[in-house]
């Protein structure tokens, strides 16, 4: 009998303590590349693919139209006035950074520690982490009114002699997230050579051939190939880890350094972290729901990987609600007047409705998890995924509105209304996500096939497999 | 190219099998007979394997130069800039204020040992390569799916066209292939 008859013939058992195995149904080396490779190289694109391109696409050719615009006439088109200078620019920045930590989480953090079952999700996680920091890292860059320029960042030799500053958390930030997209990138690619060389095996044009040829550098799987890729993946896994965790820390300083009530909090690096890999994972599912049904990959990212995501969202919610908590209570334990009011405004000032609908989206609605039904059952995944989501984005908006607009002083105060164009620009970046992440399904082999051979049964010498 | 039918000028013999099994017995006794120019392809890292092929692993002295070079670059770059070539006097504050330099310091050291270790795993890899002679033998495209490939090279100091050919049929591999140069 050989290997593939005897993996085929025996049967997937979940694990103790588990109920459904990280592979569903039998699958052998073969068969495991066919259905994931055929995505890419023989099955015909599914109409869904075409529709939500098709609208995602329209949502990009209005972010461009927009950004256009607003490189025309300034970023006066935005909203923005004295004191909220920030509003959605800011807030959607750090909506879509924190998006992108649950990628690196799952990628770096879960192979550190050995978790099998992350196998079939890593790829398009991390594609989602590289997608989410690219809109990410586009908003401080429209929003600093002169965008052509923003070189200025960066230390260089130039002829004003003038440097950055490096005491400012911003420019801290520039170099945290040119670094977090430069090291996802790298981690992505050479994760991914391996699988391009079977996509180049099994293509049977020219075009594709050559495209993924090209991409997988030569990759011939021999053992000395292996021990630098394993090697460099761990280190890079190594490295990515506390990267991860710096990222959304130096995003929060950008917030906590400046002296203003309501921000000016050490509570606020773990906050924004656990709330980053809250609302990241609420996009994994987001992506992974859709994606499993429309492709049939149900038998690889299987009701164990959606149960055991749904549980890292509830206990990362469960730190944000102890935050949310906390808040509130050292504004008081201060007895500072000024933190007392922002607490105050928050909860029924102009944008309380902000306040309240952040508590039900990520705190009342996500006690629902505890349920093993809303963790297993993929459509109520997916709502209460959704509403994790858009409850992560009110809390940012939340975070800064209330804090800009009531300052030290009430002749300094304003309100925020925003405008069409901070309305068109994030829901065009919305589009310019999905269109990178469809692309990404449609082009490249969006769930690790090497990794997942090594789940297989017979796939160690001796008849074992890895978990 | 199945064994004898070669024109041109060969590369090496290169064993099939179905089985890491059976792989990674064949790659030991081929070490044990005194083979050093030998290589196994698989489908996905096997890690006995480490022990058996020969070669050297220097990617993790690499990637520690790389974050070492990260971290002085940074920390040299920040306390010159704000110290000698654009100092700020904020207040009568230090200029060499160490504490705020710790974040970049830490971004940089993870960004250049990153590309050490991505940079440093392609060049020791030899990528990128467009072509090597076992991409001659057209069955050889099913080591990235569900094939195990042992191939002893010809310039191996061993090789014998007939004692290599036993040794490797011994363990009896799918099929027996000689792959060309050209």
């Amino acid at each position: 009998m050989t290997v593939a008859e005897k993996q085929l013939r025996t049967p997937r058992r979940p694990e103790p303590g588990t109920s459904v195995p990280v592979i569903a149904g039998a699958e052998s080396f073969g068969t495991l590349t066919e259905q994931i490779t055929s995505v890419v190289l023989t099955r015909p694109t599914p109409l869904f693919w075409y529709c939500t391109f098709g609208v995602a696409m329209a949502a990009l050719i209005m972010f461009v139209i927009s950004v256009t615009y607003l490189l025309y006439r300034g970023v006066g088109v935005f909203g923005i006035e004295v004191p909220v200078a920030w509003a959605f620019a800011i807030t959607n920045f750090v909506w879509w950074i924190g998006i992108g930590h649950a990628g690196t989480l799952i990628s770096a953090i879960l192979l550190l520690l050995n978790q099998g079952w992350r196998n079939s999700i890593n790829r398009f996680a991390e594609a989602m982490t590289i997608f989410a920091v690219m809109c990410a890292g586009l908003f401080p860059l429209i929003h600093l009114g002169r965008p052509w320029i923003f070189y200025w960042l960066l230390p260089y030799p130039n002829t004003m002699h003038v440097q950055p500053q490096f005491r400012s958390p911003l420019v801290w930030d520039v170099f945290a997230v040119s670094t977090y997209a430069t090291v996802s990138l790298l981690f992505w690619y050479l994760g991914m050579i391996p699988d391009l060389a079977s996509l180049r095996d099994r293509s049977r044009n020219r075009l594709a051939y050559g495209f993924y040829g090209v991409l997988s550098l030569g990759w011939r799987g021999a053992s000395r190939h292996w021990r630098f890729h394993e090697t460099a993946s761990i280190l890079l896994a190594g490295l990515a880890t506390p990267l991860v965790l710096s990222v959304h820390t130096v995003v929060s300083f950008d917030f906590t350094i400046a002296i203003l009530p309501g921000w000016h909090s050490t509570i606020f690096p773990p906050y924004f972290v656990a709330g980053a890999i809250y609302s990241g994972f609420a996009m994994v599912l987001i992506l992974a729901i859709p994606i499993r049904k429309v492709y049939h990959l149900e038998n690889l990212v299987t009701e164990r990987h959606l149960n055991n995501c749904a549980k890292l969202m509830l206990a990362t919610g469960l730190i944000l609600a102890y935050t949310y908590a906390i808040e509130p209570f050292t504004s008081w334990y201060s007895g500072d007047t000024f933190e007392m009011a922002v607490v105050h405004y928050r909860a029924v000032g102009p944008h309380s409705w902000t306040f309240w609908l952040t508590l039900t989206c990520n705190v009342f609605i996500p006690q629902l998890l505890w349920f093993r039904k809303f963790r297993t059952d993929p459509k109520r995944l997916f709502f209460v995924s959704f509403v994790i989501l858009y409850g992560m984005w009110v809390e940012r908006y939340m975070i800064i509105i209330t804090s800009l607009h009531r300052d030290f002083l009430p002749s300094a105060w304003s309100n925020f209304i925003a405008s069409p164009w901070d309305v068109s620009v994030l829901v065009g970046s919305i589009g310019l996500f999905v269109v990178c992440f469809l692309l990404f399904v449609r082009f490249l082999p969006m769930i690790s096939m090497f990794e997942m051979r090594e789940l297989l049964p017979f796939s160690r010498p001796g008849g074992g497999m890895e978990k | 190219m199945r064994l004898g039918q070669g024109k041109g000028l060969l590369y090496g013999y290169a064993a099939e099998f179905d089985d890491p099994t059976q792989l990674v017995d064949a790659t030991r006794a081929v070490r044990q007979a005194g083979y050093e120019r030998f290589e196994a392809y698989t489908p996905y890292p096997i890690r006995e394997l480490d022990e058996i092929v020969p070669g050297w692993n220097p990617l993790a002295a690499i990637v520690l130069i790389g974050g070492i070079a990260g971290a002085l670059t940074a920390w040299i770059m920040q306390s010159w800039i704000a110290v000698v070539d654009f100092p700020i006097n904020v207040g009568g504050r230090p200029l060499y204020s160490w504490p705020s330099f710790v974040p970049i310091t830490f971004e940089l050291t993870v960004l250049f040992a990153s590309l050490a270790a991505f940079f440093g795993a392609l060049g020791l890899c030899g990528f990128p390569l467009p072509h090597h002679p076992v991409f001659n033998l057209k069955e050889f495209a099913r080591v990235s799916e569900d094939r195990f490939f042992l191939c002893i090279e010809a310039r191996d100091s061993q090789f014998n066209l007939q004692k290599t050919a036993q040794l490797l049929d011994a363990f009896e591999p799918l099929e027996l292939w000689e792959i060309e140069k050209e």
